[in-house]
């Protein structure tokens, strides 16, 4: 198991979280939720404990986490640009926003830029198919997004 | 006078500057003085439109569209806010054509209300439903449903009031409703622009679930990738608690249903009923062997119900209106009305809610307006990932169940994606292999190796187009194919073989054999 440190105040949080969730039936996936969208990600040194609030073995959570898609163990960049593959958005050329994203930014999927800034991800669907191709950058989605609006966008995310 | 001015809060309209567009209103008349109430309601639904600005007049709403934060200072020059008339200005939106052409009962009150007042929700007929319901047996609501001839829209069109029945006759200290909104289809978002824009429907649908099975308990399970639903919905259920809509004793009966939205967490099997469960109870993904239904032993082992958005939220007016008029629209055995949605490669894409019986070629020409390109629409992909791709000369099949399962295609969640003649059929069928390896919970064998192993004969196909192999990598990926339908244990692995084999038998030119072979063999 690798460890990345986490900070005296992240843990303090991770374990108000746990109390929290503790008694809510099914829940692994809201404690897990709670924990991303508080400190950002699942890091790994924390299964234990989250094991044995919920009476779980460790090798159920590590499952539970790596299942879904939406979990990360490391730390993202600081603006995260999801970009949909999906059929709709296939359709309305896409492919040409995926390169044109992996070049510009220099990264691959599931890669973050050297300034930190930017974590590139695949999406499957955004439910936006009828202003497709699609973009979510952080919370917020954008359709129709050509070349030039994706470069826009990402610009505006770096400010 | 207060002008109102609606402007939606849809994430499809946000997508493409609703939100600027509203505070540009909103800056311009403080700017002038001007008095307005901004109201932000769901989408109507005529996405190539957004953002759509309505203002109520006199005479009814005036709809502008598609308007620009730049338009902003044009329209207050034009005196839109007295519906004058404007190069955007489209008349009343009562009178545009796509929106009278169509049969809005499950979609009646979206785009035209704001979402989480629930006094606009009653205002426009809700609660009717479950004001009805509660004077009723639970025997007598599951009778209603089943009448209706409802069936689950999230793709596998099972009866919902035989599902329902199920759950009324097992003898349980608890049990759930839950609603499949893990919406991952591409090509439909159907369940989504319920969600932020009628959230009350839904929840009056669920809460008539519950009191119909005798649930206490309702799951909203939730795809990660909708925020503004999930914020909607929240803040729905907290008004409708507020009020007595939910919790314990509703509206004085004695009854009792609780409910909480769950997010899901990217994994597109989940949008499978009992993987759906799995995860709901904190655990994996993974599909589970039927029997036992989830309807006797679904979650935490407890008889549940499990329904998409869209069959929950069409409850309420079947409950209002009746069984009998929901089933006077539709054909054959598909009864009511389809929300469909036009996606992809469309020029008019957005939703079309229409009695069963219309054909692809209206829905793609008459509403769609054909391709966004300007080419010739080449396929179309009905049903999402897992749904087969149609040529040209299945267009004038009808949107119907039955209709499609004899042609060897899905209606599914009613997304059409059109793709113009730029597609290639061949890149499309690795794609479903790969989406399914991406997404295969990796319980059973066929669908784990089975969609890697895809890819790979696939990227064969290619590579030895006019060699002596290609044949048998053809024969390959057919076998394979078999493999999958036959031996998966739900329908990520059983279904990926529609788009693959459906491409390849419909346009056997871009996998390298001449036009005509094989064309129609599923």
């Amino acid at each position: 198991m690798q460890d990345i440190e986490i900070t005296q105040d992240e843990n303090l949080a991770i374990d108000a979280l746990i109390v929290r969730h503790q008694r809510t039936p099914g829940a692994l996936l809201p404690l897990l939720h709670a924990i991303q969208d508080n400190i950002g990600f699942v890091p790994e040194s924390i299964y234990p404990k989250i094991a044995k609030a919920l009476a779980l073995s460790v090798a159920e959570v590590h499952g539970v986490v790596t299942f879904y898609h939406h979990f990360r163990t490391h730390k993202a960049g600081e603006h995260v640009v999801q970009i949909c593959r999906a059929e709709s958005c296939q359709a309305m050329g896409s492919e040409a926003l995926e390169a044109h994203a992996k070049k510009c930014l220099g990264v691959d999927y599931h890669q973050t830029t050297a300034d930190g800034q930017i974590t590139l991800e695949p999406v499957y669907c955004l439910g936006n198919c009828a202003l497709s191709p699609s973009v979510m950058v952080d919370d917020e989605i954008y359709g129709r997004v050509s070349s030039a609006e994706l470069d826009a966008l990402i610009a505006e995310a770096r400010r | 006078m207060v002008t109102q001015v609606y402007i939606p809060r849809d994430s499809s309209a946000l997508s493409v500057g609703a939100e600027k567009v509203a505070s540009a209103i909103a800056a311009e008349a403080k700017r002038r003085g001007l008095e307005v109430q901004i109201i932000r309601n769901g989408s109507r639904g005529l996405y190539w439109l957004e953002t759509m600005v309505e203002v109520a007049t006199e005479n009814g709403r005036v709809a502008y569209a598609p308007v620009k934060p730049s338009d902003i200072a044009s329209l207050f020059e034009a005196d839109f806010l007295n519906g004058k008339s404007h190069a955007l200005c489209l008349g009343l939106t009562e009178n545009l054509a796509w929106l009278k052409q169509q049969q809005r009962l499950t979609f009646a009150r979206v785009g035209v209300i704001d979402p989480v007042s629930l006094e606009d929700y009653i205002a426009h007929d809700g609660y009717l439903g479950l004001t009805n319901a509660l004077k009723l047996s639970g025997a007598e609501i599951v009778k209603t449903v089943t009448d209706s001839g409802l069936r689950g829209r999230g793709g596998a069109a099972f009866p919902t009031g035989i599902k329902w029945n199920t759950v009324l006759g097992c003898e349980a200290e608890q049990k759930y409703i839950v609603c499949n909104a893990d919406e991952g289809d591409s090509g439909t978002y159907s369940d989504r622009m319920i969600m932020e824009g009628d959230p009350y429907v839904l929840i009056e649908g669920m809460t008539i679930a519950g009191v119909a099975v005798g649930a206490t308990q309702g799951y909203i399970y939730l795809r990660s990738e909708y925020p503004h639903a999930l914020a909607t919905l929240n803040e729905a259920i907290a008004n409708a608690e507020k009020a007595g809509y939910l919790g314990e004793n509703i509206l004085g009966s004695g009854k009792t249903f609780n409910l909480e939205v769950r997010r899901a967490a990217g994994a597109y099997v989940c949008g499978e009923e009992t993987s759906l469960l799995e995860s709901l109870e904190g655990k994996r993904g993974l599909v589970r062997f039927k029997p036992p239904l989830p309807a006797i032993e679904g979650l935490f082992g407890k008889p549940t119900v499990v329904n998409n958005v869209i069959s929950l939220a069409t409850v309420p007016i079947i409950l209002d209106k009746g069984a009998q008029y929901y089933a006077d629209y539709g054909m054959g055995r598909s009864r009511g009305t389809l929300p469909i949605q036009l996606a992809g490669n469309i020029k008019h894409g957005g939703l079309v809610e229409l009695a069963f019986g219309a054909t692809l070629r209206e829905l793609l020409y008459d509403f769609g307006g054909g391709s966004a390109s300007g080419r010739p629409i080449r396929a179309v992909q009905v049903g999402g990932p897992l749904g087969a791709f149609l040529p040209e000369s299945q267009f004038d099949t009808p949107l119907d169940y039955e209709a499609f399962t004899q042609i060897w295609a899905v209606l599914g969640h009613g997304g059409i994606v059109a793709f113009d003649d730029t597609v290639d059929m061949a890149k499309m069928a690795r794609y479903a292999f790969e989406f399914c390896a991406v997404e295969s919970c990796g319980k059973c064998t066929p669908c784990r190796i089975g969609s890697t192993r895809g890819v790979e004969v696939i990227d064969k196909i290619i590579s030895s187009k006019g060699k002596p192999e290609h044949a048998k990598t053809i024969q390959l990926v057919r076998d394979l194919s078999d493999t999958m339908l036959n031996g998966s244990l739900c329908a990520l692995g059983g279904m990926t073989p529609y788009p693959v084999l459906s491409a390849l038998n419909h346009f056997p030119q871009d996998f390298g054999l001449p036009a005509t072979a094989e064309a129609g063999k599923a």
